[in-house]
């Protein structure tokens, strides 16, 4: 199984690189609201059992991932062999 | 000479960058400081700890959140639980932060540009083993050079700090989108710091200020006396 988080700036965090894109979007023309730059960790699980396998994620996620102060996360979980 | 020197450990970790500075300054201060390899899970005998600068583990995912993890950095966590004395400069600021050992976090400076230059600072707290020797309200110039030094924490956390006179440092001047200008904070026992500007690079006067020497010389004469005590 493979596990794709997200990882984003919480609501209300300054944001620098998000302000930065969204003003360099602006400038080429876009119409847009807020920009906001979190990160994408791909990982490939042992894990075959869903429930099991977002457990570890989480934990993952709680340990080191993510700082629960700044951050929040999601998880999306993928069979092997699909999109 | 009547008084020992204290025995001051710098935790050296894979890109550690200020690690030699810190042992140098101490020693200046008369502290015998030697480096302690972040692979040990056990401390030498040891009367203060310090978390140098630098960019341990390449600052990837979060800056300090992998150091945090370093087998020292279990044994630095128990040293602080027994009251030792801790202080993290820059990136050991980062990783104390991550580790739970300091309150709030580090991030991007808000101008998302690498600030390296003399700022001054203002000492907020002097009831502090790392303040002993600065008058409350004293201005220091310390050199700051980090992308990644600005403290957050949410209002309510900033609130409990500043109310339980947390907040040691503070930036007298515009440096880098810090919560209220931090620029260090004490954890609730007041046996641990952390600080983002380099006092190790403010001890001769040579380049520029000697300002850095108020903190790591409080530190050196509290990591005496408690030594003396525990003798």
């Amino acid at each position: 199984m493979r596990a794709t988080v997200l990882v984003r700036p919480k609501e209300g965090i300054l944001d620098p690189q998000g302000e930065a894109v969204e003003g360099a979007l602006r400038q080429l023309g876009f119409s847009i609201g807020d920009a906001r730059i979190g990160r994408v960790v791909d990982l490939q699980l042992d894990e075959s059992d869903q429930a099991a396998a977002r457990a570890a994620v989480e934990r993952m996620c709680e340990q080191l991932l993510a700082n629960p102060l700044i951050e929040s996360y999601e998880i999306e979980l993928h069979e092997n062999g699909t999109a | 000479m009547s008084s020992p020197q204290p025995r001051v450990g710098v935790i050296q970790f894979p890109g550690s960058q200020d690690d030699r500075d810190a042992v140098w300054a101490l020693a200046a201060l008369d502290a015998e400081a030697f480096l302690v390899w972040h692979a040990e899970a056990e401390l030498p005998d040891l009367d203060a700890v310090v978390l140098p600068g630098g960019f341990s583990y390449g600052d990837y995912l979060r800056c300090g959140a992998i150091a945090r993890f370093s087998p020292a950095m279990a044994a630095v966590a128990e040293f602080a639980a027994d009251g030792g004395l801790v202080l993290g400069i820059c990136n050991g600021f980062q990783i104390l932060c991550e580790a739970g050992l300091l309150p709030g976090v580090l991030r991007p400076n808000a101008s998302l540009t690498f600030t390296c230059r003399d700022v001054r600072l203002r000492v907020e707290c002097v009831d502090t083993p790392f303040t002993t020797r600065c008058a409350s309200g004293q201005e220091l110039v310390i050199p700051v050079k980090n992308g990644e030094g600005c403290w957050f924490a949410d209002e309510n956390l900033y609130a409990e700090l500043e109310s339980r006179g947390q907040i040691v440092l503070r930036y007298a001047e515009p440096v880098n989108g810090s919560v209220h200008d931090v620029a260090g904070v004490v954890n609730e026992q007041g046996n641990v710091l952390g600080l983002m500007p380099h006092p190790e690079h403010a001890v001769d006067p040579l380049l520029g200020s000697p300002d850095g020497a108020f903190i790591l010389a409080s530190l050196v004469e509290s990591a005496r006396e408690r030594a003396l005590h525990l003798v």
